[in-house]
């Protein structure tokens, strides 16, 4: 038992968490025929099931996963990998449906239906349900009060709520200004765009993988792996000092990371060329400012041209570059971590002049 | 020859009494109609009835079943009440300054026999982010938001955003040392908004000659905490959009989100 924990905790890291989440990802749309099955969708479940009540056993598991603010946490978990097994398994069921010559299940079932009671009553039994679990919850699980409200003292984490754990996660990438302010605003603008970027008239109204295969492939990505995934590792996983921990490590406030990050700038002028930064921070940090320029505004023409021909000729000229810039926004963040994990990179560009760091 | 008096079987005693109460004049004129066991009176009874008239009177089959809306819409909003409920009785015991709003928590937890009201709201409001999120996540697999339904995803994607902001103000209200930190380290991301963050990129060009404009107690940080850290200002103002400004924002949308849902055509179907 212990062999097997701390063998996982020896090898649990953001990278490996995160390398799991998108490589999970890849193999469900790779494989999303084979996904469908209810054998997939029990299994997961059961696994899930086996991994919490392995967990439970483990004292340091148990005190973060029955933290109360915790707790729903968990619940999304099992919610969140249900409903997408669940989804995509009635996208397959559709398909081969639409495979075999006849419409989605959903067109079968067109016929009008009386509100009351078809509706009506489901609706009843759905509030009553969801009542009995919100009261046994909280029969169950008091909220939490810890001690009043105290400035001068800081916890050791700090966590904002569960919610935005997946922002503070990004913090360890980008500077408050990006992860806080810009990127949450364009994960919103992002949403927002969706219905007027997507221009497939297939698929409206009813299930299906195939037919919106990139779509719902993107969407998985963005909702799935990078907002809830880093939820999770945001909340079970980084413990003090914002450390990263294994699911069954102690949190040792005193657990050291090794920090030798480094600028591209100095990359450049310091490792490269072998010279002294430049005093101006604007040629000091030129490299950096021309390779963000290069990805936000020549990146996309390339693609246009070359690789992405077929959607600029779909979507038009203002389609395209909307879609591909919210893209590019939301790739800047594997981007960045990868830059991290290979390349100890802090910061592309660098001007705490101005706080203005990428 | 005796007479023999044939007795019509008589009903039940709580079955005449059902009907002597439907009768009065009192319950016809609460419920205009009998109950809605023929067409009728189910067209009736959407009509008549405020509540249930959100509802069209009939829907397509696809869109009753649990499969398709896993009822998530529905639950939000059911949710949305039910935190509605729970927070007004909150409010009755609750203060929210300095000096009262900790100690209130503490006495609704110590004073209350079996009380589980600030487990309903807290545990609701957690079930109620879920439920939002797995409500928007079915509708995009469904492909609902495409035309005619683009206006009504993004009623919902400022639901989606006001649902968090609900959620983020009344995590202060407690004072607790859990409350004031994550608030803090949430509240602090407005310092660094560009231009109008104290230490956001490029505020340093918002000057007027050379007097320069945004400082820690003028920029977006402060607007938000109405001070310079997480104090009094700050609880007031996250009480007072709690309990009034969001919600109020929140109810508006769901009356625009639930007519649209019908005006666009009911729950969405293959074309
Ligand atoms: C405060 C939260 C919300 C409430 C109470 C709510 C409520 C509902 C309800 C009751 C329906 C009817 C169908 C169903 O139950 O699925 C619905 C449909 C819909 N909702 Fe929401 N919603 C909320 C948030 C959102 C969000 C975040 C989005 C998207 C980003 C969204 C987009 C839509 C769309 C496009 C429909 C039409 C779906 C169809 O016709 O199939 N809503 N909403």
């Amino acid at each position: 038992m212990d062999a097997i924990k701390s063998f996982i905790d020896a090898f649990a890291d953001p990278r490996l968490f995160f390398s799991l989440a998108v490589g999970s990802l890849a193999l469900v749309v790779w494989g999303h025929e084979a996904f469908a099955s209810k054998r997939w969708g029990w299994g997961l479940m059961a696994f899930l099931v086996a991994l919490f009540g392995f967990g439970l056993t483990d004292e340091n598991f148990n005190l973060i996963i029955t933290k109360p603010d915790n707790v729903p946490i968990v619940g999304l978990i099992f919610l969140l990998l249900f409903f997408t097994w669940y989804s995509v398994r009635q996208g397959v069921l559709n398909d081969r449906r639409i495979a075999a010559g006849k419409p989605p299940i959903e067109k079968d079932e067109e016929d009008r239906v009386w509100t009351w009671p078809d509706l009506v009553y489901t609706e009843l039994i759905a509030i009553v349900i969801c009542t009995i679990i919100i009261i046994v919850w909280s029969i169950a699980l008091e909220a939490p009060l810890e001690q009043p409200a105290n400035s001068a003292n800081t916890p050791n984490p700090s966590k904002a709520p569960w919610y935005f754990l997946g922002l503070q996660e990004m913090l360890v990438y980008f500077d408050p200004w990006l992860a806080g302010v810009v990127l949450p605003t364009l994960i919103i603008v992002g949403l927002m765009a969706i219905p007027y970027i997507d221009k497939n008239p297939k698929g409206n109204g009813y299930y299906t993988f195939k037919e919106r295969s990139v779509e719902i492939t993107l969407f998985l990505f963005g909702f799935v792996v990078l907002w809830s995934s880093l939820i999770v590792l945001g909340t079970f996983l980084r413990g003090p000092n914002w450390n990263f921990f294994g699911p069954f490590e102690y949190w040792d406030i005193h657990k050291l990371e090794a920090l030798t990050n480094v600028q591209l700038s100095e990359v450049i002028w310091v490792q490269l060329f072998a010279v002294a930064l430049p005093d101006s921070w604007f040629i000091r940090e030129i490299f950096g400012i021309l390779l963000v320029i290069g990805y936000i505004a020549v990146l996309p023409v390339v693609l246009a041209k070359k690789g992405l021909t077929k959607y600029y000729e779909k979507l038009g000229p203002v389609r395209y570059y909307v879609t591909v810039l919210l893209f590019l926004s939301m790739l800047s963040l594997p981007v960045k971590m990868l830059a991290r994990w290979l390349f100890n990179l802090k910061y592309i560009v660098s001007i705490p002049e101005l706080f203005f760091n990428i | 020859m005796a007479d023999t008096k044939t007795i019509a079987p008589k009903d039940p005693a709580f079955v005449r009494a059902w009907d002597w109460l439907t009768e009065t004049q009192i319950w016809t004129s609460i419920f205009r109609h009998t109950a809605p066991i023929n067409d009728r009176n189910r067209v009736l009874v959407m009509l008549s009835n405020v509540f249930l008239h959100l509802h069209p009177v009939r829907l397509r089959k696809s869109g009753v079943r649990l499969r398709y809306t896993w009822c998530m819409g529905g639950l939000s909003f059911f949710l949305f009440l039910q935190l509605t409920f729970t927070g007004l009785l909150l409010m009755f015991y609750y203060r929210p300054t300095l000096e009262y709003a900790y100690t209130d928590i503490v006495s609704l937890r110590e004073h209350v026999p079996l009380g589980i009201m600030r487990e309903m709201h807290r545990w609701g409001a957690h079930a109620m982010v879920i439920t939002v999120w797995l409500h928007m996540f079915r509708v995009f697999m469904t492909g609902s938001y495409k035309p005619p339904r683009e206006f009504n995803w993004n009623v919902g994607v400022i639901m989606l955003v006001l649902t968090l902001l609900l959620s983020f103000t009344g995590y202060l209200l407690p004072w607790d040392q859990l409350a004031i930190w994550a608030i803090t380290v949430g509240s602090n991301m407005a310092r660094a908004a560009p231009l109008i963050g104290n230490e956001g990129p490029l505020s340093s060009l918002m000057v007027l000659g050379d007097v320069g404009l945004v400082h820690q107690a003028d920029d977006m940080r402060f607007v938000l905490l109405g001070g310079t850290f997480v104090g009094e200002g700050a609880l007031l103002r996250f009480y007072v959009l709690h309990c009034v400004g969001f919600p109020l924002v929140i109810g508006f949308l769901m009356a625009v989100h639930f007519w649209r849902v019908r005006k666009d055509g009911g729950i969405s179907g293959p074309l």
